[in-house]
């Protein structure tokens, strides 16, 4: 068998880490080829190497035996490389067929010729069987059907060798085993796959050979068909993986949220959500199950205050809030926890030592008599929540841009927590952070839980919801279409409420 | 630690400052002056007492307009129509402190509160603008400006000044009264033989001090400085958008509104057509120079009129004295470039650190 890749001895680094350390790695044409490894294990780096977005410090690479040197990802695209990303790169007012031929041809005057190119994508469709209409819109399709365009765009460029950055990440699992259905087809007709991932199961399933990184380093490569999860788990992070433990519900009967037929506003015609009804009792944690983009987010952000209503009740505690504004409600004991802490949740330019002062800047906590902010208070709340939530920082002036993704995560839920809340609103709390500020996330949370807070949880992680809800709500297309108690609630049953499978 | 990186930002523009010598050195060489010299005959005039009392007395308006466009900036307003703000609370404070009569420190306090509320009230059209509209405050504050300066010279001509058949006088508002006017520290002083040091530099400072306490030390100001960080945190945290924006382009008028105090009160006791403008545009420059720090702004501000001042000298030696606007935009330029620089050296260093105690654990 031929070598699609092979690397030697790559390594690269960025001040103060070392993000590749003399990798080693050889991939054989016409298999699937799992790398995993936790969150900034290196994975990406060394993809980025390969795909020519990045360049090594030292080592080679060779494709088919050519030893190449790219310095853009052109050059790994002419040599039969292509990536999918696992953010899509697809604008909504194009059609398929655009999408897929967008930036191929050198900009010029001349009329594209797409009759042509739909014939060749077809040719493309039929070979490896990934049915797709080529006139439909990007903005009529469902997640698994934009990842197939992408997968047929870098096919459609020739690539022999296709890299897939986290690519189950955004699928429901119905959505996955069809992936996994179209990967096995293109194995079969000769394609070499990479396949980047932190899930276990996933890997074992579909992946030939797996190899495991660690701390920057290539810890082994193993064959899937003989190698267990337990050992991989072991060889990620060098200890058992955590699940989050389920444990006895005793929330009193006292509430901490109440909604009542909460509607949106339409937008565009539609409305993110419509009567939705559910509570929390103190001591509760409910969790919301959807694919995204099917309203829970503006469900969140509307309880928060940020996003508008048409109609309903949001009572917190006893009390009705529809009409204060987000800061009033912050003030009546309502924590966030955004989706995003880089864009919502953090001042990224700005030190810890502020940072905690967010959302609680009006309140008498930071504000003194005459409107000043107490900054030494501050500076000594900030130094509690790095170390009660074991965030790692040189100190309290770090800006927050200058932690990891965990670090700045912890910061946030250490913040959004240590403001003692009645009700906790925690949406996607632990996505692409690592196994031990996961865990540790999940039993700050589990405490806070324990100590009478009520905690709505929003998370694409359904592991997550399943472990640590006491209730779960599936929303789809803005209706709450089923309640499950997490006992009875594996992922595929949630992922078929999710997706309207099952109603 | 601590110490040494603020030492390095400080050094920033000190070396900025150096390298726009260097490059203007090269560029006197260009056309054939000695730059030793030019550099001698410009630091030898500008270093007079009667330089040194123009400099400051130049240096106020220009700082107080600063800290009106840096309010903006803070929140990552753009507010380009200072210009129009202080030149319209100019007119109105100064047509009416001729109108009437009070004791001095009333009379003063009028026309001081009448430029601070018409500056405001014309800087919160763009911002009304903005939250309503949707109007891009650069668009609308630049069209005010227009506005504002056809309305101020209809005000002028028509309202407030009486044409006198044949007579070649240029439109002006009554002179004020000596209750309405700020007298001079140098009595105060005791500085004799000088041209007289605004008494209005006292005022500069308070502003600057009002403004670093707003900006840095109220929640307000955390509002402020969080939405210009990242609106969408600012918003998540409590802080209204619409009400922000608003108040501070208010905030950013009310500044502009004490830039034309100093000119008004001080020297020209009226409002002419030749009233000093263009203070609002050079105002982004020193915001731009001082970083928005009310130091560095007040630094910046007294090396711009420095600059303007020892370059009226090069007229008479010869030397071309464009050659000072060029070395202002090259200071301006190496200043940024330098900031920038700064920025991420020290951004890399907390990430460096940062990495460091993770890998350490």
């Amino acid at each position: 068998m031929t070598l699609a890749i092979n690397l030697s001895n790559i390594s690269k680094s960025f001040p103060g880490v070392k993000a590749n350390d003399e990798i080693n790695l050889k991939i054989q044409e016409g298999t699937i080829h799992a790398i995993v490894g936790e969150n900034g294990a290196g994975k990406s780096t060394l993809m980025k190497i390969l795909y020519g977005m990045l360049k090594q410090d030292f080592g080679s690479i060779k494709i088919f035996d050519n030893e190449v040197n790219f310095s853009s990802p052109k050059d790994a695209i002419s040599e039969g490389i292509g990536m999918v990303h696992q953010h899509f790169m697809l604008a909504d007012n194009l059609s398929v067929l655009e999408s897929i031929i967008l930036g191929m041809d050198r900009a010029s005057l001349k009329i594209l010729n797409k009759s042509k190119y739909k014939d060749e994508i077809n040719e493309i469709t039929e070979k490896y069987s990934m049915p797709l209409n080529t006139q439909s819109m990007i903005d009529e399709l469902g997640v698994g059907e934009k990842q197939r365009v992408e997968i047929i765009k870098v096919l459609f460029r020739g690539a022999k060798i296709l890299i897939l950055d986290e690519p189950t990440a955004v699928l429901v699992p119905q959505e996955v085993s069809e992936l996994f259905n179209n990967l096995k087809n293109l194995k079969d007709s000769g394609v070499t796959i990479i396949f980047i991932s932190h899930k276990l199961d996933e890997v074992l399933e579909i992946a030939d050979e797996i190899s495991v990184m660690r701390g920057g380093k290539h810890i082994d490569t193993v064959d899937a068909t003989t190698v267990s999860k337990t050992d991989l788990a072991e060889m990620m992070i060098g200890q058992n993986l955590p699940t989050p433990p389920k444990r006895e519900k005793n929330f009193t009967q006292d509430k901490s949220l109440t909604i009542k037929n909460l509607t949106a506003e339409t937008d565009n015609g539609r409305r993110a959500f419509e009567n939705i009804n559910f509570s929390i009792n103190q001591g509760e944690v409910v969790g919301i199950a959807g694919v995204e983009g099917n309203g829970q987010r503006e469900l969140a952000e509307s309880i928060l205050g940020v996003y508008p209503i048409e109609s309903g009740e949001i009572i917190l505690g006893e009390t009705t809030i529809n009409d204060l504004s987000t800061r009033d409600r912050r003030e009546s004991g309502l924590s966030f926890i955004p989706e995003d802490r880089q864009s919502q949740g953090l001042l990224m330019d700005v030190s810890l030592s502020e940072n905690v002062i967010l959302g609680k800047q009006s309140s008498t906590k930071y504000k003194s008599r005459y409107s000043n902010i107490k900054f030494n208070e501050a500076s000594k709340n900030s130094n509690a929540v790095i170390d009660n939530f074991d965030v790692r920082t040189p100190g309290n002036n770090t800006l927050a841009l200058a932690l990891s993704g965990g670090n700045q995560q912890k910061f946030v839920v250490g913040r959004e927590i240590e403001n003692k809340p009645s009700l906790l609103i925690a949406s996607q709390p632990t996505r692409g952070i690592d196994i031990g500020a996961q865990s540790l996330i999940w039993n700050k949370l589990r405490d806070a839980r324990d100590g009478g807070l009520g905690v709505l949880l929003i998370s694409a992680d359904l592991d997550e919801l399943i472990g640590l809800s006491d209730r779960i709500y599936v929303i789809y297309e803005g209706n709450f279409v089923k309640e499950l108690d997490p006992e009875n609630a594996t992922p595929e049953i949630l992922g078929s409420y999710m997706t309207g499978l099952k109603t | 630690m601590k110490l040494s990186l603020k030492l390095t930002t400080l050094l920033a523009p000190v070396f900025a400052i150096i390298v726009a010598f260097g490059l203007s050195t090269i560029m006197l060489y260009l056309i054939g002056e000695d730059p030793i010299e030019t550099f001698k005959i410009m630091y030898d005039y500008g270093k007079t007492g009667k330089s040194i009392v123009s400099i400051l007395n130049r240096s106020v308006p220009l700082y107080i307009s600063a800290v009106a466009v840096a309010v903006g900036f803070k929140m990552g307003l753009f507010n380009i129509g200072v210009e129009s703000q202080y030149l319209m609370g100019a007119l109105l404070s100064a047509a009416l402190g001729a109108a009437v009569a009070l004791p001095s420190f009333l009379h003063i306090t009028l026309i001081i509160f009448v430029a601070v509320i018409s500056s405001a009230f014309w800087a919160a059209i763009a911002g009304y603008l903005k939250v309503k509209k949707g109007v891009h405050e650069v668009i609308s504050t630049i069209m005010l400006n227009y506005i504002g300066t056809g309305i101020i010279a209809y005000l002028l001509a028509n309202i407030f000044f009486e044409k006198v058949e044949l007579s070649t006088t240029a439109p002006q508002t009554d002179l004020l009264p000596e209750t309405a006017r700020i007298p001079s520290l140098n009595a105060f002083l005791g500085i004799e033989d000088l041209p007289n040091l605004h008494g209005f530099i006292i005022g500069a400072v308070f502003i600057g001090i009002l403004y670093y306490w707003i900006v840095w030390k109220t929640s307000l100001g955390f509002d402020l400085r969080a939405t210009g960080s990242s609106p969408l945190a600012a918003k998540f945290s409590g802080a209204n958008p619409a009400r922000l924006t608003i108040l501070a382009m208010m905030i950013s008028g009310a500044f502009a509104g004490f830039i034309g105090i100093a000119p008004l009160t001080g020297y020209f006791f009226k409002y002419t057509t030749d009233f000093p403008s263009g203070l609002g545009f050079a105002g982004i420059t020193v915001a731009l120079l001082g970083r928005n720090h009310p130091v560095g702004m007040a630094l910046g501000a007294i090396l711009l009129s420095f600059l303007e001042r020892s370059a009226q000298i090069l007229d008479l030696k010869d030397v071309p004295k464009e050659i000072e606007k060029i070395m202002q935009a090259v200071i301006v330029l190496t200043v940024v470039v330098a900031y920038e620089v700064v920025k991420r050296y020290v951004t890399n260093r907390q990430i460096k650190e940062a990495s460091k105690v993770v890998a350490n654990d």
